[in-house]
Protein backbone atom coordinates (compact mmCIF):
# COMPACT_ATOMS: atom_id res chain seq x y z
CA UNK A 1 0.00 0.00 0.00
CA UNK A 2 1.62 3.24 -1.12
CA UNK A 3 0.20 6.58 -0.02
CA UNK A 4 0.40 10.08 -1.38
CA UNK A 5 -0.21 12.97 0.99
CA UNK A 6 -1.36 16.17 -0.69
CA UNK A 7 0.38 19.39 0.20
CA UNK A 8 -1.32 22.72 -0.50
CA UNK A 9 0.07 26.12 0.37
CA UNK A 10 -1.26 26.42 3.92
CA UNK A 11 -1.39 22.71 4.73
CA UNK A 12 0.11 22.01 8.14
CA UNK A 13 -0.57 18.38 9.05
CA UNK A 14 0.96 16.71 6.02
CA UNK A 15 4.12 15.57 7.85
CA UNK A 16 2.15 13.81 10.57
CA UNK A 17 -0.05 12.19 7.91
CA UNK A 18 3.06 11.02 6.06
CA UNK A 19 4.42 9.55 9.29
CA UNK A 20 1.09 7.83 10.02
CA UNK A 21 0.99 6.23 6.55
CA UNK A 22 4.55 5.00 6.94
CA UNK A 23 3.96 3.59 10.44
CA UNK A 24 0.76 1.91 9.29
CA UNK A 25 2.68 0.08 6.61
CA UNK A 26 5.30 -1.13 9.08
CA UNK A 27 7.72 1.78 8.67
CA UNK A 28 9.80 3.02 5.79
CA UNK A 29 10.01 6.18 3.76
CA UNK A 30 9.06 4.40 0.55
CA UNK A 31 5.52 3.80 1.83
CA UNK A 32 4.34 7.38 1.41
CA UNK A 33 5.32 10.56 -0.37
CA UNK A 34 4.13 14.17 -0.50
CA UNK A 35 2.13 15.28 -3.54
CA UNK A 36 2.45 19.02 -4.27
CA UNK A 37 -0.83 20.71 -5.17
CA UNK A 38 0.27 21.29 -8.76
CA UNK A 39 1.00 17.60 -9.39
CA UNK A 40 -1.46 15.55 -11.40
CA UNK A 41 0.36 12.22 -11.74
CA UNK A 42 -0.85 9.89 -9.01
CA UNK A 43 0.35 6.72 -10.72
CA UNK A 44 1.84 4.14 -8.39
CA UNK A 45 -0.24 5.35 -5.45
CA UNK A 46 -2.96 3.25 -3.79
CA UNK A 47 -4.23 5.83 -1.35
CA UNK A 48 -4.34 9.61 -0.98
CA UNK A 49 -4.53 11.63 2.22
CA UNK A 50 -5.90 15.16 1.95
CA UNK A 51 -4.42 16.59 5.16
CA UNK A 52 -5.41 19.21 7.68
CA UNK A 53 -4.38 22.83 7.67
CA UNK A 54 -5.59 25.98 5.97
CA UNK A 55 -5.30 25.31 2.24
CA UNK A 56 -4.90 28.54 0.26
CA UNK A 57 -5.55 30.41 3.49
CA UNK A 58 -9.07 28.96 3.65
CA UNK A 59 -10.19 32.12 1.85
CA UNK A 60 -13.86 32.31 0.86
CA UNK A 61 -14.75 29.06 2.70
CA UNK A 62 -12.55 26.34 4.13
CA UNK A 63 -11.58 24.05 1.26
CA UNK A 64 -13.34 26.07 -1.44
CA UNK A 65 -10.25 27.04 -3.41
CA UNK A 66 -8.26 23.84 -2.87
CA UNK A 67 -11.02 22.00 -4.64
CA UNK A 68 -9.89 23.59 -7.93
CA UNK A 69 -6.21 22.68 -7.57
CA UNK A 70 -4.67 20.43 -10.26
CA UNK A 71 -3.98 17.75 -7.64
CA UNK A 72 -7.62 17.66 -6.51
CA UNK A 73 -8.80 17.25 -10.10
CA UNK A 74 -6.52 14.21 -10.28
CA UNK A 75 -7.82 12.98 -6.91
CA UNK A 76 -11.41 13.13 -8.19
CA UNK A 77 -10.46 10.82 -11.08
CA UNK A 78 -8.46 8.64 -8.68
CA UNK A 79 -11.49 8.28 -6.39
CA UNK A 80 -13.81 7.53 -9.30
CA UNK A 81 -11.52 4.64 -10.23
CA UNK A 82 -11.81 3.24 -6.70
CA UNK A 83 -8.61 4.66 -5.19
CA UNK A 84 -8.63 5.22 -1.42
CA UNK A 85 -9.00 8.83 -0.36
CA UNK A 86 -8.86 9.94 3.27
CA UNK A 87 -9.64 13.57 4.13
CA UNK A 88 -8.74 14.84 7.58
CA UNK A 89 -10.03 18.14 8.97
CA UNK A 90 -9.33 20.68 6.21
CA UNK A 91 -9.07 17.66 3.89
CA UNK A 92 -12.61 16.66 4.89
CA UNK A 93 -13.74 20.20 4.08
CA UNK A 94 -12.00 19.99 0.69
CA UNK A 95 -13.67 16.64 -0.11
CA UNK A 96 -17.11 18.03 0.80
CA UNK A 97 -16.53 21.14 -1.30
CA UNK A 98 -15.43 18.87 -4.16
CA UNK A 99 -18.62 16.87 -3.97
CA UNK A 100 -16.63 13.68 -3.28
CA UNK A 101 -18.35 13.50 0.10
CA UNK A 102 -21.84 14.63 1.07
CA UNK A 103 -22.54 17.58 3.35
CA UNK A 104 -20.71 20.71 4.43
CA UNK A 105 -18.69 21.90 7.42
CA UNK A 106 -19.78 25.11 9.13
CA UNK A 107 -18.15 27.28 11.79
CA UNK A 108 -18.36 25.59 15.21
CA UNK A 109 -21.54 26.39 17.09
CA UNK A 110 -19.57 28.44 19.64
CA UNK A 111 -17.20 29.87 16.99
CA UNK A 112 -14.15 28.83 19.05
CA UNK A 113 -11.16 26.87 17.84
CA UNK A 114 -11.24 23.52 19.64
CA UNK A 115 -8.04 21.68 20.53
CA UNK A 116 -8.39 18.73 22.87
CA UNK A 117 -8.36 14.94 23.05
CA UNK A 118 -11.80 13.38 22.67
CA UNK A 119 -13.67 10.18 21.96
CA UNK A 120 -15.31 8.96 18.78
CA UNK A 121 -17.59 6.01 18.23
CA UNK A 122 -16.93 4.02 15.07
CA UNK A 123 -19.99 4.11 12.81
CA UNK A 124 -21.74 1.54 10.73
CA UNK A 125 -20.28 2.54 7.37
CA UNK A 126 -19.17 -0.28 5.11
CA UNK A 127 -15.75 1.08 4.19
CA UNK A 128 -12.32 -0.56 3.83
CA UNK A 129 -10.97 2.28 5.98
CA UNK A 130 -12.88 0.84 8.94
CA UNK A 131 -11.57 -2.71 8.55
CA UNK A 132 -9.33 -2.30 11.61
CA UNK A 133 -12.20 -1.21 13.87
CA UNK A 134 -15.35 -2.79 15.26
CA UNK A 135 -18.59 -0.89 14.71
CA UNK A 136 -19.50 0.77 18.01
CA UNK A 137 -15.90 0.81 19.25
CA UNK A 138 -14.81 3.98 21.08
CA UNK A 139 -11.49 5.52 20.09
CA UNK A 140 -9.52 8.45 21.51
CA UNK A 141 -8.11 11.02 19.08
CA UNK A 142 -7.50 14.79 19.01
CA UNK A 143 -10.21 17.27 18.01
CA UNK A 144 -8.60 20.37 16.47
CA UNK A 145 -10.70 22.67 14.32
CA UNK A 146 -12.84 25.79 14.09
CA UNK A 147 -15.13 24.89 11.20
CA UNK A 148 -16.18 21.35 11.95
CA UNK A 149 -19.94 21.55 12.36
CA UNK A 150 -21.22 18.85 10.00
CA UNK A 151 -24.35 19.92 8.18
CA UNK A 152 -26.57 18.43 5.51
CA UNK A 153 -30.11 19.43 4.56
CA UNK A 154 -32.74 17.04 6.02
CA UNK A 155 -33.20 14.90 2.87
CA UNK A 156 -29.45 14.50 2.39
CA UNK A 157 -28.92 13.74 6.08
CA UNK A 158 -31.57 11.01 5.85
CA UNK A 159 -29.78 9.55 2.83
CA UNK A 160 -26.42 9.57 4.61
CA UNK A 161 -27.96 7.77 7.58
CA UNK A 162 -30.07 5.29 5.62
CA UNK A 163 -27.22 4.36 3.29
CA UNK A 164 -24.95 3.77 6.28
CA UNK A 165 -22.39 6.42 5.33
CA UNK A 166 -21.59 7.57 8.87
CA UNK A 167 -18.01 6.57 9.63
CA UNK A 168 -17.60 8.21 13.04
CA UNK A 169 -19.74 10.00 15.60
CA UNK A 170 -18.64 12.06 18.55
CA UNK A 171 -19.11 9.98 21.69
CA UNK A 172 -22.28 10.77 23.67
CA UNK A 173 -22.00 14.19 25.30
CA UNK A 174 -18.80 15.06 23.41
CA UNK A 175 -20.11 16.75 20.27
CA UNK A 176 -17.77 19.76 20.31
CA UNK A 177 -19.20 21.84 17.48
CA UNK A 178 -22.92 21.26 16.94
CA UNK A 179 -22.57 18.67 14.17
CA UNK A 180 -25.90 17.16 13.15
CA UNK A 181 -26.48 13.66 14.55
CA UNK A 182 -23.05 13.93 16.26
CA UNK A 183 -21.45 13.13 12.89
CA UNK A 184 -17.65 13.42 12.94
CA UNK A 185 -16.91 11.60 9.68
CA UNK A 186 -18.66 10.18 6.62
CA UNK A 187 -17.87 8.04 3.59
CA UNK A 188 -19.02 8.24 0.00
CA UNK A 189 -21.53 5.66 -1.20
CA UNK A 190 -18.82 3.29 -2.42
CA UNK A 191 -16.85 3.53 0.84
CA UNK A 192 -13.47 4.28 -0.78
CA UNK A 193 -13.56 7.96 0.22
CA UNK A 194 -13.71 8.88 3.91
CA UNK A 195 -13.50 12.24 5.62
CA UNK A 196 -13.44 13.16 9.30
CA UNK A 197 -12.81 16.30 11.34
CA UNK A 198 -10.72 14.80 14.19
CA UNK A 199 -7.09 13.89 13.65
CA UNK A 200 -6.12 10.19 13.48
CA UNK A 201 -2.66 11.16 12.19
CA UNK A 202 -1.91 12.76 15.57
CA UNK A 203 -2.81 9.52 17.38
CA UNK A 204 -0.35 6.98 16.01
CA UNK A 205 2.46 6.94 18.58
CA UNK A 206 2.27 6.19 22.30
CA UNK A 207 4.01 9.41 23.38
CA UNK A 208 1.02 11.45 22.23
CA UNK A 209 -1.36 9.49 24.46
CA UNK A 210 -3.21 7.33 21.95
CA UNK A 211 -2.43 5.11 18.98
CA UNK A 212 -6.08 4.61 18.04
CA UNK A 213 -5.68 6.53 14.78
CA UNK A 214 -3.31 4.00 13.26
CA UNK A 215 -6.05 1.49 12.44
CA UNK A 216 -7.64 3.95 10.02
CA UNK A 217 -4.47 4.06 7.93
CA UNK A 218 -4.20 0.28 8.09
CA UNK A 219 -7.81 -0.25 7.03
CA UNK A 220 -7.44 -0.48 3.24
CA UNK A 221 -4.59 -3.01 3.47
CA UNK A 222 -6.38 -5.02 6.18
CA UNK A 223 -9.55 -5.19 4.13
CA UNK A 224 -7.57 -6.87 1.38
CA UNK A 225 -8.63 -4.11 -0.98
CA UNK A 226 -5.34 -2.21 -0.72
CA UNK A 227 -2.50 -3.50 -2.86
CA UNK B 1 -16.90 45.31 -18.76
CA UNK B 2 -19.65 45.09 -16.22
CA UNK B 3 -19.29 45.47 -12.51
CA UNK B 4 -21.20 43.11 -10.30
CA UNK B 5 -21.70 42.63 -6.61
CA UNK B 6 -22.51 39.22 -5.21
CA UNK B 7 -24.15 39.03 -1.80
CA UNK B 8 -23.72 35.67 -0.07
CA UNK B 9 -25.44 34.76 3.16
CA UNK B 10 -26.20 31.69 5.25
CA UNK B 11 -29.41 29.94 4.25
CA UNK B 12 -32.46 30.52 6.41
CA UNK B 13 -32.69 27.98 9.17
CA UNK B 14 -28.96 27.30 9.40
CA UNK B 15 -27.42 28.44 12.66
CA UNK B 16 -25.18 31.39 11.78
CA UNK B 17 -22.53 31.13 14.49
CA UNK B 18 -20.84 34.41 13.49
CA UNK B 19 -24.13 36.28 13.53
CA UNK B 20 -24.92 34.86 16.96
CA UNK B 21 -21.51 35.89 18.29
CA UNK B 22 -22.00 39.46 17.04
CA UNK B 23 -25.52 39.54 18.43
CA UNK B 24 -24.32 38.26 21.79
CA UNK B 25 -21.77 41.08 22.06
CA UNK B 26 -24.26 43.90 21.42
CA UNK B 27 -25.78 44.37 24.90
CA UNK B 28 -22.34 44.68 26.47
CA UNK B 29 -21.60 47.49 24.02
CA UNK B 30 -24.79 49.31 24.87
CA UNK B 31 -26.74 48.37 21.74
CA UNK B 32 -30.14 47.20 22.89
CA UNK B 33 -33.09 46.17 20.79
CA UNK B 34 -31.05 44.60 17.97
CA UNK B 35 -31.55 40.95 17.02
CA UNK B 36 -31.56 38.42 14.19
CA UNK B 37 -28.00 39.38 13.19
CA UNK B 38 -26.71 37.41 10.22
CA UNK B 39 -23.21 37.68 8.82
CA UNK B 40 -22.56 37.07 5.14
CA UNK B 41 -20.06 38.45 2.67
CA UNK B 42 -19.93 40.59 -0.45
CA UNK B 43 -17.78 39.84 -3.48
CA UNK B 44 -17.31 42.64 -5.99
CA UNK B 45 -15.96 41.82 -9.42
CA UNK B 46 -15.65 42.94 -13.02
CA UNK B 47 -16.57 40.64 -15.88
CA UNK B 48 -16.72 40.82 -19.66
CA UNK B 49 -20.27 39.56 -19.49
CA UNK B 50 -22.78 38.43 -16.91
CA UNK B 51 -23.29 35.12 -18.71
CA UNK B 52 -21.34 32.87 -16.36
CA UNK B 53 -21.76 34.70 -13.08
CA UNK B 54 -24.42 32.35 -11.85
CA UNK B 55 -22.20 29.34 -12.60
CA UNK B 56 -19.35 31.11 -10.79
CA UNK B 57 -21.57 31.52 -7.74
CA UNK B 58 -22.75 27.92 -7.80
CA UNK B 59 -19.25 26.49 -8.19
CA UNK B 60 -17.07 28.78 -6.12
CA UNK B 61 -18.40 31.95 -4.52
CA UNK B 62 -21.21 30.24 -2.64
CA UNK B 63 -21.82 26.70 -1.42
CA UNK B 64 -25.45 26.14 -2.46
CA UNK B 65 -25.91 23.57 0.29
CA UNK B 66 -25.50 26.17 3.01
CA UNK B 67 -25.61 29.61 1.38
CA UNK B 68 -27.92 31.76 -0.76
CA UNK B 69 -26.57 34.36 -3.15
CA UNK B 70 -27.83 37.36 -5.07
CA UNK B 71 -26.06 38.87 -8.07
CA UNK B 72 -26.47 42.59 -8.59
CA UNK B 73 -25.07 44.45 -11.59
CA UNK B 74 -23.78 47.79 -10.38
CA UNK B 75 -22.17 49.26 -13.48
Amino acid sequence: MKWGVLQFPGSCDERDALNACQLAGGGGEGLARLVWHEETDLSGLDGIVVPGGFSYGDYLRAGAIARFSPAMTAVADFAAEGGFVLGICNGFQVLCESGLLPGALLTNERTRFICRQGDLVVGEADSPFLAGFEAGQTISIPFKHQSGRFFAPPELLDEIESRGQVAFRYAPGQNPNGSLNDIAGVTNEAGNVLGLMPHPEHAVEAFSGSTDGLALFRGPALSGAGA
Amino acid sequence: MIQARVLIRPKEGILDAQGKAVEGALPALGFDGIGQVRVGRIVELEAESADRLEELCEKLLANPLIEDYEIETIG
